[in-house]
């Protein structure tokens, strides 16, 4: 078993979504493994059943990257963005717009990976356009506490408390 | 469960005074009036957030024609709350893969500057 650190997920702000995880791996493996299509496609795969049958990565400032999975069912699902900074091992931005979209406008997506003995610390930002997807979901039902049935969305999310 | 239904979802809870209002209604029905109290807002004020609630299923109304009580549809939100765990299960998946994936990489290269710590993890 080799996973190291739990994924977590925060919302630090209203507008974005934060994911950190831990690699026993240095940084410039973990940054290859975002960044190039071989590497790519044998791990971005989501839960069990789903290929990648699209990925193509256009890794320079401007450069496009299109990603298409599918599943048993025959489902696809896409999303397409374009690299705003590229800065090998450590950090990369790019916008993210899936095709069937459930937030308004793009994504912008800011990579960090931070090196410490060996061991990668990856933080992954989502900053959204808009504050809607994010002031719903994730802060306010929480901080209202609307109904036992967002409980499960409270364990996901560790959300700050909000005084009214 | 469509895109453009979650969008109406999140559009509807975009507002704080709609989110408390189905905060309110979390504890059991309220008539308009009831709803209308800790608001500092006119009867149709709350009316018209009432109704961009109802639009996207959010609520709906009981069953007393005198009262007319508003009740909460759990449904629209718990669709918008499995968004985010595909999203978080998405990614907890792909990264276990990415942990064999990155062992392979420094399996690899070991002969090179690999630190390969395989006993030092707590």
């Amino acid at each position: 078993m080799k996973s190291t650190e739990a994924l977590q997920l925060t919302t630090p702000t209203e507008r974005e979504i934060v994911l950190t995880r831990a690699f026993e791996a240095p940084r410039h493996l973990v940054f290859d493994a975002f960044t190039r299509p071989e590497l790519v496609r044998r791990w971005l795969l989501g839960p069990p059943g789903w290929s990648m049958p699209v990925c193509e990565i256009d890794l320079r400032v401007g450069g496009a990257y299109r990603w298409v999975w599918r599943n048993s069912d025959g489902i696809e699902m896409g999303v397409r963005g374009v690299y705003r900074e590229i800065a090998p091992p450590e950090r990369l931005v790019a916008t993210e717009l899936f095709d069937q979209s459930w937030y308004p406008g793009e994504a912008l997506t800011t990579t960090v990976l931070a090196e410490r003995d060996g061991r990668t610390m990856l933080t992954t930002t989502v900053l959204y356009e808009s504050r809607q997807a994010r002031d719903i979901a994730l802060r306010s039902e929480m901080e209202t506490g609307v109904a036992a049935s967002y409980d499960r969305l409270a364990e996901l999310l560790a959300t700050p408390q909000h005084s009214h | 469960m469509t895109p453009d239904c979650l969008d109406t979802t999140f559009a509807a809870l975009a507002d704080p005074t709609r989110r408390a209002i189905l905060a309110r209604l979390a504890s059991g029905e309220a008539s308009v009036t009831e709803l209308a109290e800790p608001f500092a807002m006119t009867q149709p004020a709350i009316s018209k957030h009432l109704k961009v609630l109802e639009r996207a299923g959010l609520i709906s109304r009981g069953r007393d024609a005198q009262r007319r009580p508003r009740r909460l549809e759990a449904r629209p939100l718990a669709d918008a709350t499995e968004w985010l765990e595909s999203y978080r299960r998405f990614w907890a998946g792909s990264f276990q893969r990415l942990d064999a994936l990155l062992d392979e990489l420094q399996a690899g290269r070991k002969d090179t500057d690999a630190p390969g710590h395989r006993g030092d993890r707590r």
